[in-house]
């Protein structure tokens, strides 16, 4: 039997992102040629995709994208989603054979608003409230379903086999969207399973991760005291979690919250002016159970922007460069000459230091 | 017979080929054991005196000295063992109860000795802690669930200030011994070794001597039932208070220090007459159930300004999950649990034996109580009880602990030999013990600098595990149980500590 | 000049300084070897005074106008000029033991073999073999102003 990786010498996985900060739209045809080139970083047991300004025509509504591994649970997942939300549209997500992918599950998107009086009842906010059914949908269903994105005007493509392939099974040429993350998988840890392919998402944050969180257990234990629950075992679902919790419920900014997951080392703090000394060593204190130990590139994707960071010994490769408009991160610098040839700026992020770019005030969100 | 004589426990064997009658070992026994013969010029012992300290085996130039249990034995009998035998026979000869000192030592089962500690291959790279940065540094106190941040000219600050917290620079702190138990001498050791390390000291109930006040930045002050030492200054002289609800050696009972151990500067220090024996209440007098412990909590904080977290140590017994919650509630900064190993000076052996449960259990359901409660960060979580590597250490951070107090390891590193004596305060080592003859031997010159070395290569050890896992800072080991896996145990027991059992996918 | 000084602090009262100095100063160098087959038991150089609790090991101050020098009528008490250590050379004493009523510190004792017996401070070694060897640090090799 071939267990997944534990025969090979993985080379990690692989990340691309690219962002057009005047908010002008592109297809996927560049982020898909970018993860291509780095075929090799993928076993071929995971890719996905997800892009943001897909769907400017219901941007006020919730799209969800389900995948279904059998009719029945997709009955049951309807009918939860019906009592909760008023459906706009419901529809399968197009897409095409493609010989790269075998057996796909059942794939469906719904545009949808929760209902008013179900908010009330649930006494909590509405992405809150969004949170918590599409937590329970993904728990309750175990794998049988799975949410596999849940925010507005954004969407995440994503299951088994080589990224390129995704990506042409999904279509994603036939899209535009302002930004778009991408990853290739070489999971090791987990079995190769469509809902454990990145990006994983919750409500508008989607995640692409390369890199193994040693720090998991402590992750998972503190955010599950917020009623955060783990259904996915993964380790990039603690990640997305932790700026869920920090940047829209504690409102952090997000360049401390990467400063939680990538924190500087106490010496650092030592020596910096007081008032930061302050912020930064109480930021320790509290989140230290977020501090994200073990090495990892990410790039978070959310309305109106993306942030690539990598752990504090940088024990991944990250790439990030400029032309223009234009913001790209990925992996390998080829990946980004792959679709951008000449870039006016190129340059490798310190580790713990994050690479945030968002769309100008003019045409921001 | 109106006396029954007990057999020796132990023999001493002297290799006559070797021993030189220099009478180190007869200077040098704190039990009378070894004794010259001027006329034949021989060196000889009483073994019924011996209690294995084993300091006349170190003090011997020549080795020529080994105790060995006496040959002599009872017929085999799981049941009836020696020591029912004996203690039975002592009993009934004095009607008194037996005491012991230091912890637990009977072969209870250790679940430390059976949870294997994880590393990183492949597709997570090890660390090296010679040549990157591994943090170890610790914030002892409660901390709120939210960091308020508030901007001003684009600059960041802090909305609101934390409570109060105390940064050590290692997971390790230096449990409870008051002095009376131990001598000054020792105490001064702790405190010094306590300052170059970076981290604390417990006064135990004995208060603070006046010449260690100069130690207070490395100092917890501890108020124990007894309350001795305790006045306004005291108070404020350590970093901590610490209120001292149980210890694991002896849950349920207060401390004990015998007359005879009272001389006039811990009669001074303690704030009672010479040679009255001080044995401390059960129970705190004023503290009969949990609103009488915040009412005690917030007295001790109004007293020292809000300026010290307050930390409440506990035994472990069989309800410590909610007691833990509790007292969290009660208004803690900190909770230390001391769990069934245990040290102490003196206590009944039959409540030292038998009475308190394991640490790594208490401590595994006091963490996972306060999470399920979602009150986890308002207290730090001190392990106590009988730690005795660097491996059991990170057992213990990994099962919920911020930190762990040790005290054993310190005594053994300065000379201890654990042969349960200390009550009677003739330790050959001059560690429990106010006989100024032979407090001397315990210089703190010498003994800082051991007691700093161990420590010193047990935070080492520390880095080396936690690079093996990955981590390279302490917070991501705490409460990370997925980096512990059990072997031999029930599912029972895997399901308490909340670890899998070994091989299995995490 | 370094000198040999004991703190009574820590002296312990364990005598090991006296096994050690004996060792020191015999031709095996080695303890047991010393004691039984060298016979060189009651020679130890270093004196150990003690009334309980308090005790100290005391030795030869090495003088800097040692009586025992100028009371040698054979020559054989000498204060070295490079080093300033104070010792005998046993083979011109005559065993008369003038220098032990001569130490107003009562340093010199008669040895089993009738010279005169001080300390040397193990002028032969690296370091007095007292200060290496005692067990609770309380014998020091300073100079006057490190005391």
């Amino acid at each position: 039997m071939l267990l997944e990786g534990e025969l090979r010498i993985p080379s990690g996985c692989a990340i691309s992102g690219m962002i057009n900060r005047r908010g002008e739209r592109f297809s996927g045809e560049d982020v898909i040629k970018s993860i291509a080139l780095m075929h090799d970083r993928s076993n071929g047991l995971g890719g996905g995709f997800a892009a943001y300004g897909i769907y400017p025509e219901y941007k006020d509504f919730y799209a969800l994208h389900l995948m279904y591994m059998n009719q029945s649970c997709r009955d049951e997942v309807e009918s939860i989603i019906k009592e909760n939300f008023s459906v706009e549209i419901e529809e399968r997500i197009p897409t095409r054979n493609h010989r790269g992918i075998e057996k796909p599950p059942n794939l469906w998107r719904y545009f949808v608003v929760p209902k008013d009086y179900k908010v009330h009842e649930s006494k909590e906010s509405e992405d809150d409230f969004m949170a918590l059914i599409t937590m329970q949908i993904n728990v309750r269903f175990n794998g049988q379903a799975c949410v596999i994105s849940s925010g507005r005007n954004m969407g995440a493509f994503k299951g088994v086999g080589y990224p390129e392939d995704i990506g042409e099974f999904f279509r994603l040429e036939e899209y535009r969207a302002y930004s778009w993350i991408a990853h290739g998988r070489f999971p090791t840890n987990t079995p190769g399973w469509w809902g454990g392919a990145h990006p994983f998402t919750m409500l508008d944050w989607s995640i692409v991760h390369n890199g193994e969180v040693s720090s998991y257990g402590a992750n998972r234990r503190f955010l599950e005291m917020f009623n955060y629950q783990t259904p996915l075992q993964t380790d990039t679902e603690v990640i997305a979690y932790a700026i869920d919790l920090l940047v829209r419920k504690h409102k952090l900014p997000l360049e401390l919250a990467a400063k939680v997951l990538a924190p500087p080392f106490w010496k650092d703090i030592d020596r910096l002016p007081q008032n930061e000394q302050e912020v930064y060593r109480s930021l320790r204190m509290i989140y230290g159970s977020l501090l994200m130990n073990g090495p990892f590139s990410i790039i978070l994707g959310f309305p109106g922007g993306i942030m690539a960071l990598n752990d504090r010994l940088k024990l991944r490769s990250l790439t990030a460069a400029e032309k223009g408009d234009l913001l790209l991160v990925a992996s390998e610098e080829s990946a980004i000459r792959e679709i951008c040839p000449n870039p006016e700026k190129i340059w490798y992020p310190r580790g713990g230091e994050p690479v945030i770019a968002r769309l100008y005030e003019e045409v921001a969100i | 017979m109106k006396h029954q004589a007990l057999p020796p426990e132990f023999s001493v064997i002297r290799n006559e080929d070797k021993c030189i009658q220099c009478q180190a070992c007869v200077r040098q026994c704190g039990f009378d054991v070894h004794q010259y013969d001027a006329v034949k010029d021989k060196v000889c012992a009483n073994e019924e005196k011996c209690v294995n300290c084993q300091r006349c085996v170190m003090i011997c130039p020549t080795n020529a000295l080994a105790i060995t249990t006496n040959p002599n034995q009872y017929r085999t009998n799981s049941h009836w063992n020696a020591v029912h035998l004996q203690n039975i026979s002592r009993q009934a000869a004095t009607g008194g109860v037996i005491l012991t000192g230091m912890g637990n030592d009977k072969p209870m089962p250790s679940y430390f000795d059976r949870i294997l500690i994880n590393a990183s291959q492949v597709s997570n790279p090890s660390i090296d802690p010679l040549r990157e940065p591994m943090e170890l540094r610790t914030y002892l106190g409660a901390k709120p669930d939210q960091l308020k941040v508030s901007s001003e000219n684009g600059e960041i600050k802090l909305a609101e200030p934390l409570s109060p917290q105390v940064r050590i620079e290692t997971p390790i702190l230096f449990s409870a011994i008051s002095y009376g138990a131990i001598s000054f001498e020792v105490c001064e050791t702790l405190a010094r070794a306590a300052t170059n390390l970076g981290t604390l000291y417990n006064t135990g109930e004995g208060g603070l001597h006046r010449d260690l006040y100069q130690y207070k930045e490395n100092t917890i002050v501890q108020v124990a039932s007894g309350r001795y030492g305790v006045n306004h200054e005291y108070l404020n002289a350590g970093r901590i208070v610490e209120i001292k609800i149980g210890q694991g050696a002896k849950p349920g009972i207060g401390g004990h220090l015998p007359g005879e151990k009272i001389t006039k500067s811990i009669s001074e220090t303690r704030m009672i007459p010479e040679g009255t024996d001080a044995i401390s209440p059960a129970p705190h007098h004023d503290i009969y159930s949990i609103e009488d412990l915040r009412q005690l909590i917030y007295n001790l904080k109004e007293a020292t300004r809000y300026q010290k977290p307050v930390s409440v140590k506990i035994s472990a017994v069989h309800n410590i999950a909610a007691i833990a919650s509790g007292v969290a509630r009660a208004g803690a900064d900190i909770i230390a649990i001391d769990g069934f190993r245990g040290g102490t000076g003196a206590a009944p052996m039959a409540i030292r034996d038998h009475v308190g449960i394991p640490i790594e259990l208490a401590l595994a359901v006091v963490d996972q109580r306060l999470r399920d409660e979602k009150i986890r960060n308002r207290v730090s979580l001190i392990a106590a009880g009988g730690f005795r590597s660097s491996a059991d250490v990170i057992k213990a951070i990994a099962l919920g602990a911020d930190a762990v107090y040790v005290a054993t390891a310190p005594l053994i590193a300065i000379g201890c030999r654990l042969c349960q004596k200390c009550y009677t305060g003739k330790c050959s080592w001059g560690i429990c013990t106010q006989d100024p003859y032979k407090t001397k031997r315990v210089n703190p010159d010498l003994a800082a600098e051991r007691v700093h070395n161990l420590i010193h290569g047990w935070s080492h050890e520390i880095k080396e595990m936690m690079g093996g896992m990955g981590i390279n800072s302490i917070e991501s080991l705490r409460g990370n149980r997925s980096h512990l896996q059990g072997v031999g145990m029930s599912e029972k027991e895997l399901k308490m500590l909340g670890i899998k059992h070994a091989g299995e996918a995490i | 000049m370094k000198k040999v000084y004991t703190n009574p602090k820590h002296c312990v009262n364990c005598h090991l300084c006296k096994v050690y100095c004996v060792a020191a100063h015999s031709s095996s160098k080695d303890v047991l070897k010393a004691y039984k087959e060298e016979g060189l038991k009651d020679t130890a150089r270093i004196i150990v005074e003690e009334t309980k609790p308090i005790s100290c090991a005391v030795q030869c101050r090495h003088c800097d106008e040692p009586k025992c020098v100028a009371s040698c009528i054979s020559g054989a008490m000498r204060k070295d000029p490079t080093t300033g250590i104070v010792y005998c050379d046993t083979s011109r004493c005559v065993g008369c033991l003038t220098c032990v009523v001569a130490c107003s510190h009562g340093a010199v004792q008669p040895g089993p073999d009738g010279k005169a017996l001080k300390c040397d401070l193990c002028r032969n070694l690296s370091e007095p073999a007292c200060v290496a060897n005692c067990p609770n640090g309380a014998i020091a090799f300073l100079e006057k102003e490190e005391k």
